[in-house]
């Protein structure tokens, strides 16, 4: 069973019914519309056509200084060596991309990659690998799909996961699914934030099923804000600017016209790592030097209309239709916006095992890959690599586990009671206003910058908004056909979870790294540079968060990290 | 344009059979999209308000609905564009499962109907990167941005008006078969596919889906119209026609 049917569950589905298995794949929304489709920049992969210094080693060096050295370094070596399979695989399999003159995959700068290593298809590469994967899919024998499904709880029994307990969105009819093996491809949890670039369904809904059922979550305090998100006018804020628009040579500026990001990263200046550019762009508002919807300027109209229609037609498009303005005469307004999730599901490297028996985790629901900062791009090659490989042994330990488990009765009902719960107490909260509530902490309490004080502030404003949200009810109408309202109550159960486990974590790493930036612990703590914080359910119930070294890096990876890479020069190939 | 900040929405409500336009006043701000006051209206007014939506960036072609009669994305479309009333319904090709949100499984169906890319033996087991230039893969990269919102569908006539879902798989899905077969390493022809099931002739060129598609693809121009040449060229053709004939009776003689 593999919920989730972005990139990563639906390559895993791929892998797991050519391995022999039946598959079956439930998705929240309608298939193809996972947030993968939202991923315009591309896919990072060493494939060296364009630069023919590239090489695995400089994208392994590269992904790990990005994430502060807390990767799970295993993963880390596994993606930069088979990204460039993953992306010539999606091509055998359909998928278009923009070439190079002689006839290649063409590959675009980015943030934090020594050289160009994007390949992409204009500004919509997410699209481009999930129309590819999903015809692929749908012409896959032993695959079913359930489209607009969401399941609520999964069932273990003696550390074994067994199955999960979902409900029909159209019409509110109950599944029990009984399954050997199951593949969690959920993605974030940016909607615990209120603005975002995340679409609704990023509600964090496979952690919390993993921590529910005893696996260990990591890194739950890494969360990435993007530098780039739309500012203006106020019904868009949030909504991404690719970094491609800096990869294609967009720059940064003040309102004063000053090209702040020489005094903050002079070498890397606008494609320096994203947590450093959020932390610039931030930093330039607060001293008062942003423009006045609270953001500053990213301006590309340097470039001719032709060339920015070209590589960049989805953002020329957005920003003509949502905020009238032409990229090719004026700059875009932007700001940081949530976007992605480092931490979750802690994940055996090579298989993307969890904790639990039987439960594997890919993509953004699993942690380690990123450490304590993702660069562009490595999340659509995350989703192939590690889909693909989760997929694999997912299906190989469901053929090799004997018979289907059953499932005790009164787990099912028990957990039919929680999922009903909210139709039962038509005078409960609204679980729209609770939701503002979590969103409003959140956004408060674990910021771009965070202290102590508030995050643990934080943490008893979610506690208290938990028990809440326990009482809570469906809004208004307590009818089970196509009811937004019971389904929001479902998912805050989910967002209560990952704002607590984020909280939690932001509190136990007294340091600044990556995207966690804490202005009373403002500097690197080289202990912690080997420590990731686990989140896991207690016997009592209760959440708590431990310390965990990390395997060191082998001497041969050390030395691949600290090689230094001759510089990218464009005239090098074309 | 709205006036004191706020605007009346008139909303489908209910199934097919027991339905009523609702009204809301709801308030808007800058930039407040059509999607924007249908969310307001489910978080302040109606939290059972049924409506499907994922990236409201116009990237997932989700929030597909009739603004005023028109065929649009709700995140797509500003309210500014609008009078002080907005009347928002669901599609209407497709079975309304409740308020503004249809059932459209039957194009997921016609999607596995339609072979899918079929690269030469060698090009499939190639380890090695494929070669294809820019101006070849442009062709099917325009109908590759397709995000699916089946506004198309939904306004073409064979589909919406005469309802012949059995003899038509509709624009989407002729796009969808002309990025196949312009793939410039496609070894398949679906054109007995065109002519039969697909039912490429059904198409009488009104160009209505191409009006409405929200990432500008020229359906009719670059899709359908090449199609309908292609099916023409192999059933159709009088010259091919009499060179067919000759050729049957010259290998009778001999």
């Amino acid at each position: 069973m593999v919920i989730g049917a972005g990139g990563a569950g639906q390559r895993a589905a791929i892998a797991a019914a050519q391995a022999g298995c039946k598959v079956t794949v439930v998705c929240k929304s309608l298939l193809g519309k996972a947030h993968t489709v939202m991923a315009e920049g591309g896919i990072a992969a060493a494939l060296a056509n364009v630069a023919h210094l590239d090489s695995w080693e400089a994208h392994f060096a590269d992904t790990m200084k990005g994430g502060k050295f807390i990767n799970n370094w295993r993963m880390a070596e596994i993606h930069a060596k088979e990204s460039p399979e993953s992306v010539r695989e999606l091509e055998r399999w359909g998928a278009l991309f923009d070439r190079t003159s002689d006839g290649l995959i063409h590959q675009r700068a980015f943030g934090a990659h020594t050289y160009p290593r994007l390949a992409h298809v204009g500004d919509r590469t997410g699209l481009e690998m999930i129309r590819s994967l999903q015809d692929r899919l749908v012409h896959t024998d032993l695959v079913e799909v359930f489209m607009e499904v969401t399941v609520s709880s999964l069932f273990a029994l003696d550390g074994r996961v067994t199955g999960a307990l979902a409900y029909r969105r159209s019409d509110g009819s109950l599944i029990v699914f009984r399954a050997k093996a199951i593949l969690l491809a959920t993605g974030g949890a940016g909607r615990i934030y209120r603005v975002t670039s995340n679409s609704w369904e990023g509600t964090g809904d496979g952690t919390a099923l993993a921590y529910e059922a005893g696996a260990d979550l990591r890194d739950c305090e890494m969360v990435q804000f993007h530098p780039t998100g739309m500012v203006w006018p106020a019904g868009v804020r949030g909504i991404l600017v690719t970094e491609s628009v800096r990869g294609e040579g967009g720059i940064l500026r003040n309102k004063d016209g000053e090209r702040f990001m020489e005094n903050y990263d002079p070498d890397r200046m606008e494609l320096s790592s994203r947590d450093i550019v959020a932390r610039a762009i931030n930093a330039e508002v607060l001293a008062g030097r942003g423009e006045p919807h609270g953001g500053v300027f990213l301006d590309i109209s340097h470039k001719s209309p032709e060339f920015i229609k070209q590589r960049l037609p989805s953002m020329y498009e957005q920003f003509l239709k949502l905020a009238k303005v032409d990229i090719t005469k004026e700059p875009m307004e932007v700001a940081p916006t949530i976007h992605y999730y480092m931490g979750g599901v802690n994940v055996e490297a090579e298989t993307g095992a969890s904790s639990l028996e039987g439960l594997y985790a890919a993509g953004e629901v699993a942690g380690g890959l990123h450490g304590a900062n993702r660069l562009g791009g490595n999340s659509l090659s995350d989703l192939l690599v590690f889909g693909k490989r989760a997929g694999q042994a997912a299906a190989n330990y469901a053929v090799s586990s004997g018979a289907v488990r059953p499932i005790p009765k009164r787990q099912i009902e028990a957990g039919i009671d929680e999922l009903l719960g909210p139709l039962k107490r038509p005078s409960g909260a609204s679980p729209y206003k609770l939701q503002a509530e979590l969103q409003d902490i959140c956004t408060k309490f674990a910021p771009i910058i965070r202290t102590g004080n508030g995050l643990k502030e934080g943490l008893d404003k979610v506690l208290e908004l938990k028990e809440e949200v326990r009482e809570c009810g469906a809004g208004g109408p307590v009818g089970r056909a196509y009811n937004p309202g019971w389904h929001t109550a479902q998912d805050l159960r989910n967002m209560v979870t990952n704002a607590e486990a984020l909280l939690r974590s932001a509190i136990e790493r007294t340091e600044s790294r990556g995207a966690h930036a804490r202005s009373d612990f403002p500097k690197l703590d080289p202990r912690l540079a080997a420590v990731s914080f686990m989140v896991r359910k207690s016997a009592d119930g209760q959440m708590t968060v431990f310390p965990v070294e990390s395997e060191p890096t082998p001497p041969n990876l050390t030395e691949v990290i600290s090689q230094s890479f001759q510089k990218y020069t464009p005239e090098e190939t074309e | 344009m709205a006036s004191a900040g706020t605007v009346t929405m008139n909303v489908f409500r209910g199934t097919a059979q027991d339905n009523e336009m609702v009204s809301f006043r709801v308030p808007v701000r800058e930039g407040t999209v059509v999607l924007d006051a249908i969310l307001w209206i489910q978080a302040n007014a109606a939290s059972d308000l049924a409506v499907r939506w994922n990236c409201k960036a116009a990237k997932c072609g989700s929030c597909s609905a009739e603004i005023n009669g028109f065929p649009r994305l709700m995140c797509k479309s500003p309210v500014a564009d609008y009078g002080d009333t907005i009347s928002v319904r669901p599609m209407k090709t497709f079975p309304i499962i409740r308020d503004l949100v249809t059932d459209v499984s039957w194009n997921y169906d016609v999607n596995k109907k339609i072979p899918p890319f079929t690269p030469s033996e060698r090009d499939a087991t190639d380890p090695k990167a494929w070669r294809m230039q820019q101006e070849d893969v442009d062709r099917s990269i325009e109908f590759r941005k397709c995000i699916e919102c089946f506004l198309c569908q939904d306004v073409c006539h064979v589909l919406r008006d005469h309802d012949r879902k059995d003899a038509f798989y509709g624009p989407r899905f002729m796009i969808r078969i002309a990025s196949l077969e312009m793939h410039p390493r496609d070894t398949l022809d679906r054109t007995a596919l065109l002519k039969g099931d697909a039912g490429v002739g059904m198409c009488n060129v009104s160009k209505c889906c191409t009006e409405v598609c929200p990432e500008h693809i020229h359906i009719t121009d670059n899709a359908i119209i090449p199609l309908k040449e292609r099916m023409d060229d192999v059933y159709f053709d009088p010259v091919r026609a009499l060179v067919r004939k000759v050729r049957s009776v010259r290998t009778r003689k001999e």
